[in-house]
């Protein structure tokens, strides 16, 4: 399983929830599979998606805000790890797709290649909710399955990105339809 | 009031409702008030960077945050700055307290302390600079600005600001 084919998992389960997708190509590949005005695709400030998802959780408590990040982003901000586990809120799926690399530069080595689990780091932070998923089988039911609390679900796979264009939308376009997407209501 | 009171309730009388916070000496009378009254809602950070992502996040869902530390900490989220909240006009509110000026005995403190404004300056963001109680009504001058024109502010607190009560 490449980080492509755990982010069709993910889209394929996806109904109303707010979606926080980490910069690059994992925001191009969801773009791809499952553009939908309720994701933000962050295409700048690399490592923030945690940090980002999480005051969406506490400013919108009613919706379901699930992060897609990955290994690179979150070692660059792992106190967002213990904020999170501390802040605790009921409604944030944090998901990192650990591909032991940087995708979109080159597929440079990150640490969890070698000595880093990511795995017992939540748990170091505080997370009480971790699962672990390395079949992409699995993602779809774990994910739907998860019910009310702050988890950090990580699925292990292999390198490698999709051929996938830019996504075409600015970032303010981004911005304003996902805001109105939950907004409107 | 004293100075800290009357920080705390500009910040809370004026549409701020989340407070995000690395802390400060000089910042520890009105971050002692935020834990005391349990009136607004305070996120403790990690890192001011960190603090950024959650008051963009925040906005987006609706709330209006102020993110409060001492100005070493603007040089940790220029990035998150320029990329996060430039790009996406995302307005937010930076109060930082100002260490490295006049008076300031912490070498350590000098260097960022001389930059602090051409890096605001830099970035974009207006910024407001309050050296004395005189001049306290600045912080609502700088959070209605913000509202109004949908931008990120700076409030920069100078440590003269305290040491007048001493």
């Amino acid at each position: 399983m490449k980080r492509f084919d755990a982010i069709n998992r993910i889209a394929e389960v996806l109904t109303e929830e707010l979606v926080i997708c980490n910069i690059g190509i994992p925001s191009k590949e969801l773009y791809h599979l499952r553009d939908r005005p309720q994701n933000f695709y962050m295409m700048g400030s690399m490592g923030l998606a945690s940090s980002i998802a999480l005051g969406l959780a506490i400013s919108q408590p009613r919706k379901k805000v699930w992060c897609i990040d990955g290994d690179g982003s979150i070692l660059m901000n792992l106190g967002s790890l213990s904020t999170i586990a501390n802040v605790n809120p009921s409604n944030l799926i944090l998901i990192v797709i650990d591909n032991e690399s940087y995708g979109s530069t080159g597929d440079q080595y990150t640490h969890t290649h070698n000595n880093t689990n990511l795995e017992i780091i939540a748990e170091g932070a505080g997370f009480k909710s971790i699962v672990k998923i390395t079949k992409g089988e699995k993602i779809k039911n774990i994910l739907r399955d998860l019910g009310k609390g702050c988890h950090f679900v990580l699925i292990k796979t292999k390198p490698g990105s999709a051929l996938v264009n830019n996504i075409p939308l600015k970032p303010i376009e981004i911005k304003n339809r996902f805001m109105q997407s939950f907004t409107k209501n | 009031m004293n100075i800290d009171q009357k920080l705390y309730e500009i910040i809370k009388d004026f549409g701020i409702d989340l407070v995000l916070s690395v802390p400060c000496i000089l910042l520890k009378g009105i971050l002692d008030l935020i834990n005391e009254r349990k009136e607004l809602l305070h996120i403790p950070v990690t890192r001011e960077e960190e603090g950024v992502g959650i008051a963009a996040g925040a906005y987006l869902g609706g709330k209006r945050p102020a993110i409060l530390i001492q100005n070493s900490g603007l040089g940790n989220s220029i990035n998150a700055i320029t990329s996060l909240l430039e790009l996406y006009n995302i307005p937010i509110i930076f109060i930082m307290s100002h260490r490295g000026g006049k008076g300031e005995k912490i070498l350590a403190q000098i260097p960022m302390g001389k930059i602090t404004n051409k890096l605001l300056d830099l970035t974009g963001i207006k910024t407001w600079s309050i050296k004395s109680s005189k001049e306290i009504t600045k912080l609502k001058e700088a959070i209605i600005y913000s509202q109004e024109h949908n931008c990120s502010v700076g409030i920069l607190l100078q440590k003269s600001l305290w040491s007048e009560e001493i």
